[in-house]
């Protein structure tokens, strides 16, 4: 049991530090480089991609074992993951708006424009690449399990890296660069400096997780 | 001639005066993701030019079809059929390719450049204008992209499209092929544009998609609070 736990908290810890979605792959860079101007916007923005990401996750995977991979219709795992997330983004919205209004108020701008967001597509086709081999050795249930903490935490990631880079811009902008580095460009050179601190994480996960287990 | 003039127009406008990638700064994803080694931002950008220019054609084929409610998903719905093409042709003949391009492959789908080119023009424009801009935003994005690779393949793998430039003997500098690289080179590019501009005094105000996106929560919030406001 406690080997299972250490794995989750290995695949957890790695999504948020060492595969940041977005300062290391590359995932959601629009939100990033425009959202994380404004702090409440940032919070509002990592919450509600946490929520989506889990979700659907929750729903692509056994979709693509159990429906695409048991038929052989692997190549239309694009087409249907894009239109699964479209459809769910909106009944997570309808949802909310009639059971949960609070939430709704605070979550419900950000979920239309996360549906267009690669960061989603991304971690669902991720989750299946990386954790669909699983279900063989392994057993439905634990590949399954792994791949939404794999979601979870490349949510928490996304808000994570959000939250330092609105820090990190606020400082930015009492700067004085270079006359042609204003704006877009500094805001690009600062992220990949963020970036850098982010390689320091390299192989630290796994180290401290099985020093505490 | 007056007509002939406009096309070419058209055509021109993705390379340089509306550069995707460096203007209009649309796709910074794949932008950055893919452009370690030069023959993967080529792929790329061939992939993500043909996606561009068939569905550019059938959104504006369309365009008097799709009702502006669903517009959307019917857009999707028509860029994932391209995608799942080029995924298909890639998988089948070029695999060395499609393992290395990865999950940016099938990110196409949700790329803005294909996205706002629809909204912004397929939607409005007759099929031959759209394949036009397609091929354009296609060139201007391929350039952008080799552009990039070629900066970072010299400089942190010593090489150019895998034929060794730099001896052994000089350490590379590892960092340029990494994330952090990614965004350096690609900050450093729009800066020299921005330089560019202000010297040939063309300079534009560049908005992000992610300005959009605040933009419009800003607005939603203001709408929010007006609305609580007129009902106290």
């Amino acid at each position: 049991m406690s080997a299972q736990l250490a794995t989750f908290a290995t695949i957890f810890f790695s999504m948020i530090l060492v595969n940041n979605y977005v300062l290391v792959q590359f995932l959601g860079i629009c939100p990033f480089l425009g959202v994380s101007k404004k702090l409440d916007s940032s919070v509002g923005m990592g919450m509600a991609v946490i929520v989506v990401m889990v979700i659907a996750t929750a729903v692509t995977f056994p979709l693509q074992i159990f429906l695409l991979d048991a038929n052989n219709l692997g190549y239309m795992q694009t087409i249907i993951f894009i239109l699964v997330i479209a459809v769910l983004v909106q009944l997570i919205e309808i949802t909310l708006k009639r059971y949960i209004p609070a939430l709704y108020s605070s979550l419900g701008v950000y979920l239309p424009l996360i549906t267009t967001n690669c960061c989603v597509l991304g971690v669902t086709i991720l989750a299946v690449q990386d954790y669909s081999g699983l279900v063989e050795s392994s057993g439905f249930g634990l590949a399954y399990a792994e791949a939404l903490v794999c979601a979870a935490g490349a949510g928490v990631g996304f808000l994570v890296a959000m939250l330092l880079f609105c820090g990190v811009r606020q400082r930015v902008e009492n700067a004085n660069p270079p006359e042609s580095f204003k704006g877009l460009p500094i805001t690009l050179v600062s992220a990949a400096i963020t970036s850098l601190s982010f390689m320091g994480f390299g192989g630290l996960v796994e180290n401290i997780i099985s020093a505490i287990m | 001639m007056a007509e002939k003039q406009s096309k070419w127009k058209i055509f021109t406008a993705g390379i340089i005066r509306e550069n995707p990638v460096l203007r209009l700064v649309l796709g910074c994803c794949s932008a950055l993701a893919v452009t370690t080694t030069v023959s993967g931002a080529l792929g790329m950008g061939l992939s993500m030019t043909f996606v561009l220019v068939c569905s550019n054609i059938v959104i504006s084929a369309l365009r008097k079809v799709i009702p502006g409610k669903v517009h959307l998903p019917c857009y999707i719905v028509i860029i994932a059929t391209f995608v799942t093409v080029v995924e298909m042709i890639l998988h089948a003949y070029l695999p060395d390719l499609y393992k290395s391009l990865g999950v940016f492959l099938a990110l196409i789908v949700v790329n803005c450049i294909i996205l706002g080119r629809a909204e912004m023009f397929a939607c409005k424009n007759t099929v031959i204008d759209s394949t036009l801009d397609g091929l354009g935003m296609g060139v201007g994005y391929i350039l952008t992209m080799v552009l990039m690779s070629s900066i970072r393949e010299i400089i942190g793998n010593g090489s150019w499209m895998g034929i060794q430039l730099i001896p052994d003997s000089i350490d590379r500098m590892n960092v340029m092929n990494q994330a952090p690289g990614g965004f350096f080179v690609f900050g450093c590019l729009m800066a020299l544009c921005v330089w560019i501009e202000k010297k040939t005094n063309h300079p534009i105000e560049r908005k992000t998609c992610g300005d959009v996106m605040l933009e419009e929560i800003e607005q939603s919030k203001q709408d929010e609070t007006a609305e609580g406001g007129a009902q106290a």
